[in-house]
């Protein structure tokens, strides 16, 4: 009976498991991030430099893990992307939470817009974030239009709330803009 | 001592109540058993089970905390196994225990054949049971609840706890919930309503006094955490904000409703115990409680005391000054009713003539560790020591003296007191005295150390601590003690094993105790009674004053009991009581099924009630058969 | 750090306070639970033993027994006698506290985060402020006043030989009154459970005379000064165009971001990492290059750089004093 249960419930949830794993920071393995290319504009936070060197970076992107997307929502708050992009509903820069995707949504493509810049205003961050944490963002930005799982998704933050919470989004189709990666 | 209660029946009799009590055959029967004893078993056994989960969990951070800078688990793993040790210590083993020995019991010392209502009992089981397999098998799967038993948030809030651990856990409290308040209030309507004719409250054993108390503090304090669960799980998976600072909620609600919960669940563990005690003191001793009115009065007390200190653990928070005042003297009150009871027993100590035995050295184990227990518990009522010591080691110490003096150790004097009641068979003294010293011993070096540790500056829940702190030392200590305590369980396992296949025959009464319980078989049949007693004193089997001994006329191919009234036990009509049916078990599943969809999403609330309300018409739902039974029995009395 | 947190070496009013209370406190339970053992043992020991066989004493039921009622009367009154001498103890104690002066107090914002102590010494005149990290400094015989907020979840601020703990809650501000009679450095710790770290969420309070404190202060007033070889200002211009200042801040620099502690003038601080890490340049660039290793699940990310910009970096840092 009780063996039994346990099967089940293994069943059930072998899909959580990746789901509730923290990984905490480590130094990075070798594999490559995808490649980036220049920056695409002069836009940069803060002063212009190179910054510190990552001798390895990899591709570490999780989508569907809790921790990693709720890291991911910290960074959005620290780094300062609502500055622009608001809570996801878009101000200066667009807006996230809707289905258009002006470069693209899968999670390569928004790697480069957050380490390239894009023209008209988005600066490039290479350098200013690491790479695990620019994983961690590009899961985030994806919650945001519902493009991560429900039960991974973060609920709502403690503080006034202006949005739903991204685990309460529906998925919005992506809908890239012609040309576009 | 008299056999007037020993009431011998007829072999056909015997026979057919035999036949209408006991459980149907097979798995399926197994599945649809509703007797008391049967599901007290089985509520004994599994609490017994998530006691030895929950103790191993310790031991491995007891490994962990055994030398400083240990990293053979990293914080967030250690994060998990101390708060699933404390939540299935206080959720799934403490409190579920105490009511397993109530369902078994309190029908046998009250003299009926069941409890008020079987199959909601047999329901709370399978829930709890399938909750408690819920939280571990969650935590086998790296997705156990991560933030303490207590789950304060915002650590357990939406922002700050990702994934689903801490729902897991407030589903956990909502499992444990449902079958504690269904025990309740099945333990409540039992002792109120199906008391042998005679058993006055006056006379009423003091253990079915200390469960009528905590089935009340449960009715009374559960719905608190029940409802901060459930705002917790809504602020998490539908975005409300009752916990929320910037949008009008507070997180000191959380820490309100939880405490004023959290510190009565503390008695409604010791409550029970004491009840414990006063049946094996009374016994051994060989001779009645001294001060029955003024124990049943300080029981009752504490109860009311208990729900008026929830505050102490907020000292820390910000109360105002009268508040803190309030508290404090409420904290220091619920001292004299346990003063009362500990006075009385070592009266009756004093007076009586003892009686040694592995269960009584248990409950002597008491009133050492225990008063340390209760003295510490007085430095913590008091707010600028509390200031202190509060989230220390020092509370730690504190908490395990009381919960483990106050409770584990009545509890294994329990166990071996009743152990030939429900086995037929007595429990291996030697062993039980080994077991007791092992016990009793090592509990000393595990846990008195961490009182310095406390004051020496070491905050709780602290995953490894730096070499230069000193902590080192003591804690290698207590780790050492740890290992023995986990010996001294093995060595009770052992002994409950090898006396369950050959430990001596006990008969009914092997102690010769003054309850009824034991003028029933070892172990006693399904129908308990032979016939349903009559009782005329405190101690019926030691001051039996016969006539009329026991109840004649009732039907025996239904299960029928009789019902008498709540103080004086006026037999008041006849009452029968269901048979068994698996509807409860897939009762059971149904709700297990929405509890756990619902962490998940919302609306399972909505689909998944569905089945539930399916299987609940199901098992409400008479048959023929039975309708005619009842029929006939009301036309032929 | 022994004796650095201990409950019972107080070294300031609040915690000598409370330590006066734990001694009375003590010396009550002690009797009490004397007294309750050497009763329990001679009942023990004066008890006739018995077995199965022993007929019960059914005399109790007749009688009421009055000698014993009498005494167990007067142990109840006796208890009663001691837990209000305790209670008076414990409000008076508390009163003490309450009445601490406030007069001249230095004012002190101490926010808590997950895992680090932000600490702002607040001033009447807005450019006599400043900001530091995870070390309080004090004067001698100075009242503090602490105004405890947390920026994320619920901590608690404790320094056992100064004063009780006080939680910092979000949504509320709690103040904390301390005072330091002696010199000394004494250790504080997070004691509300705040998630991985929580065990490494120490801080230290450094009580000094008055003099070295305005001292101390002053200094910390200063901005950074500008690098002077080329060494230190690669370093910093490493740290002002790279992943550093997205989250720390650097008086004097533009590097302003909050989301880690301040390293104005980290080079002062004993410790790094809430009191995790001692600060010289082996453990802060390895800190630097893998956080993890001394705090699993620290916010600060790991560093894989190469090794000759590490240099560069905690040389910078280190002039930071």
């Amino acid at each position: 009976m009780r063996a039994l249960l346990v099967l089940i419930g293994l069943a059930v949830a072998l899909g959580g498991c990746d789901r509730e794993e923290r990984k905490l920071a480590k130094l990075p393995s070798a594999a490559p991030s995808p490649a980036t290319g220049e920056r695409r504009g002069d836009l940069q936070p803060g002063q212009k430099g190179s910054g510190l060197e990552q001798t390895t970076s990899s591709r570490s992107f999780d989508g569907k893990n809790a921790f990693e997307l709720a890291q991911g929502k910290r960074l959005f708050r620290w780094y300062n992307c609502s500055g622009c992009h608001s809570m996801g509903g878009g101000g200066m820069g667009p807006a996230l939470m809707d289905n258009r995707w002006i470069y693209g949504h899968e999670p390569d493509d928004i790697y480069r817009t957050i380490m390239e810049g894009r023209p008209n205003g988005m600066p490039s961050f290479r350098g200013r974030i690491p790479d695990a944490q620019v994983w961690q963002i590009v899961g985030y930005i994806r919650s945001i239009s519902g493009l991560a799982p429900k039960a991974a998704a973060p609920g709502r933050n403690d503080g006034l709330a202006v949005t739903r919470p991204e685990n309460e989004r529906e998925r919005a189709t992506p809908r890239n803009a012609p040309g576009s990666g | 001592m008299t056999d007037a209660y020993v009431a011998m029946p007829e072999p056909a009799a015997a026979q057919a109540l035999e036949r209408t009590w006991r459980d149907p055959p097979g798995f399926l029967g197994w599945l649809a058993a509703v007797n008391h004893k049967s599901i007290g078993r089985r509520f004994i056994v599994t609490a017994f089970g998530f006691f030895v989960a929950a103790g191993l969990l310790a031991a491995v951070m007891r490994l962990q905390l055994s030398r400083p800078d240990n990293h053979i688990v990293g914080p967030d793993l250690y994060n998990r196994i101390f708060t699933l040790h404390g939540t299935a210590m206080m959720f799934l083993f403490a409190v579920p225990v105490m009511q397993a020995m109530a369902v078994y019991l309190v029908p046998l010392m009250i003299g009926t054949r069941s409890t008020a209502f079987p199959r909601m009992t047999a329901y709370a089981y399978w829930v709890y049971l399938f909750g408690g397999l819920m939280i571990f098998i969650a935590f086998l799967l790296a997705m156990g609840p991560d933030n303490g038993w207590f789950n304060y948030v915002p650590l357990s809030g939406p922002q700050y706890s990702s994934g689903k651990r801490s729902d897991f856990w407030a589903q956990l409290i909502t499992f444990t919930e449902v079958s504690g308040l269904l025990v309740s209030v099945d333990i409540i309507t039992t002792v109120f309503k199906l008391r042998a004719p005679g058993m006055t409250l006056a006379r009423m054993p003091l253990f079915v006094w200390a469960m009528l108390v905590t089935a009340f503090m449960i009715i009374f304090a559960m719905p608190a955490v029940m409802l901060s669960s459930t705002m917790l799980i809504m602020d998490r998976l539908v975005g409300t904000h009752f916990f929320n600072p910037a949008d009008g909620g507070d997180p000191l609600l959380w820490q309100h409703l939880f405490w004023f919960f959290g510190h009565p669940e503390v008695y409604f563990i010791f409550i029970p115990a004491l009840g414990f005690m006063s049946s094996i003191i009374a016994t051994f001793a060989r001779r009645p409680i001294f001060g029955h009115t003024a124990m049943v009065l300080a029981l009752i007390a504490t109860a009311f005391f208990a729900f008026g200190l929830w505050v102490h653990h907020m000292f820390a928070t910000n109360v105002p000054d009268l508040g803190k005042a309030f508290f404090t003297a409420m904290s220091l009150m619920i001292a004299i009713p346990s003063a009362v009871q500990i006075f009385c027993w070592i009266a009756t100590l004093w007076k009586g003539r003892l009686y040694m035995t592995s269960a009584l050295l248990f409950t002597l184990g008491f009133f050492f560790i225990l008063v340390i227990g209760g003295l510490t518990g007085l430095i913590l009522g008091s707010v600028p020591l509390d200031l202190q010591v509060h989230d220390s080691y020092f509370v730690v110490a504190h908490l395990h003296y009381v919960l483990i003096g106050g409770a584990v150790f009545p509890l294994f004097g329990a166990w071996y007191y009743w152990f030939p009641k429900i086995t037929g068979r007595l429990m291996d003294e030697r062993l039980g005295r080994w077991n007791f010293w092992l016990f009793f011993i090592a509990f000393n070096v595990t846990f008195y150390p961490m009182h310095h540790l406390g004051l020496e500056g070491m905050p709780r829940r602290v995953y490894t601590y730096a070499a230069a702190t000193g902590w080192g030392p003591l804690n290698l200590l207590a780790s050492v003690g740890a290992v023995v305590i986990a010996l001294s369980v093995l060595l009770f396992i052992v002994n409950a094993v090898k006396s369950l296949r050959s430990g001596e025959l006990a008969g009914p009464n092997p102690w010769r105790a003054p309850s009824l319980e034991w003028a029933a078989d070892s172990p006693p049949a399904a129908y308990d009674f032979a016939a349903i007693p009559v009782v005329a004193s405190r101690e019926p089997l030691w001051d039996a004053r016969p006539a009329p001994s026991h109840v004649t006329g009732l039907a025996t191919d239904v299960r029928e009991g009789v019902s008498t009234t709540v103080i004086d036990a006026l037999p008041d009509h006849r009452y029968t009581f269901p048979s068994p049916t698996p509807w409860t078990f897939l009762a059971a599943v149904a709700t297990t099924v929405m509890f756990i969809s619902s962490i998940f999403t919302p609306w399972a609330v909505v689909w998944g009630s569905i089945p539930i309300i399916i299987t609940l018409i199901a098992w409400f739902w008479p048959t023929r058969e039975e309708t005619a039974k009842h029929l006939a029995l009301e036309k032929r009395p | 750090m022994q004796g650095l947190h201990d409950v019972l070496q107080p070294a300031g009013p609040a915690a000598a306070h409370i330590a006066t209370l734990w001694w009375l406190t003590l010396a009550i339970c002690a009797a009490v639970f004397i007294a309750i053992l050497v009763a329990f043992l001679i009942a023990l020991v004066r008890a006739p033993r018995a077995d199965a066989a022993t007929p019960p004493d059914l005399a109790p039921l007749g009688s009421a027994e009055p000698r014993t009622r009498l005494v167990v009367s007067i142990a109840v009154a006796c208890s009663i006698v001691g837990l209000l001498l305790l209670l008076a103890g414990s409000i008076a104690a508390d009163r003490a506290l309450a009445r601490m002066p406030e007069d001249d107090a230095l004012h002190i914002q101490v926010t808590g985060h997950q895992w680090w102590w932000d600490v702002i010494y607040d001033d009447p005149q807005p450019s006599r402020r400043f900001q530091t990290a995870n070390e309080i400094h004090i004067p001698v015989g100075r009242p503090v006043l602490l105004s405890l907020q947390s920026g994320d979840v619920i901590h608690s601020f404790w320094v056992p030989n100064l004063a009780g703990k006080k939680d910092l809650i979000p949504g509320h501000i709690l103040t904390l009154r301390l005072q330091a009679d002696k010199a000394g450095t004494y250790r504080g710790q997070c004691a509300e459970f705040c998630g991985l770290q929580h065990a490494f969420m120490g801080f230290e309070v450094i009580a000094e005379s008055p003099q070295a404190f305005a001292a101390w202060s002053d200094a910390q007033r200063e901005p950074a000064h500008a690098p002077s070889d080329p060494g230190t200002t690669r370093g910093h211009d490493l740290f002002l165009t790279g992943t550093c200042m997205m989250c720390h801040a650097i008086a004097g620099t533009p590097a302003g971001a909050r989301a880690g502690p301040d390293l104005t003038h980290v080079a002062s601080r004993k410790w790094l990492a809430a009191g995790a890490v001692p600060n010289d340049p082996e453990h802060l660039a390895a800190w630097i290059r893998d956080p993890g290793q001394f705090k699993p699940g620290a916010q600060m990310p790991p560093h894989a750089v190469p090794k000759d910009e590490l240099d560069a970096l905690v040389a910078y840092l280190e002039t930071l004093r």
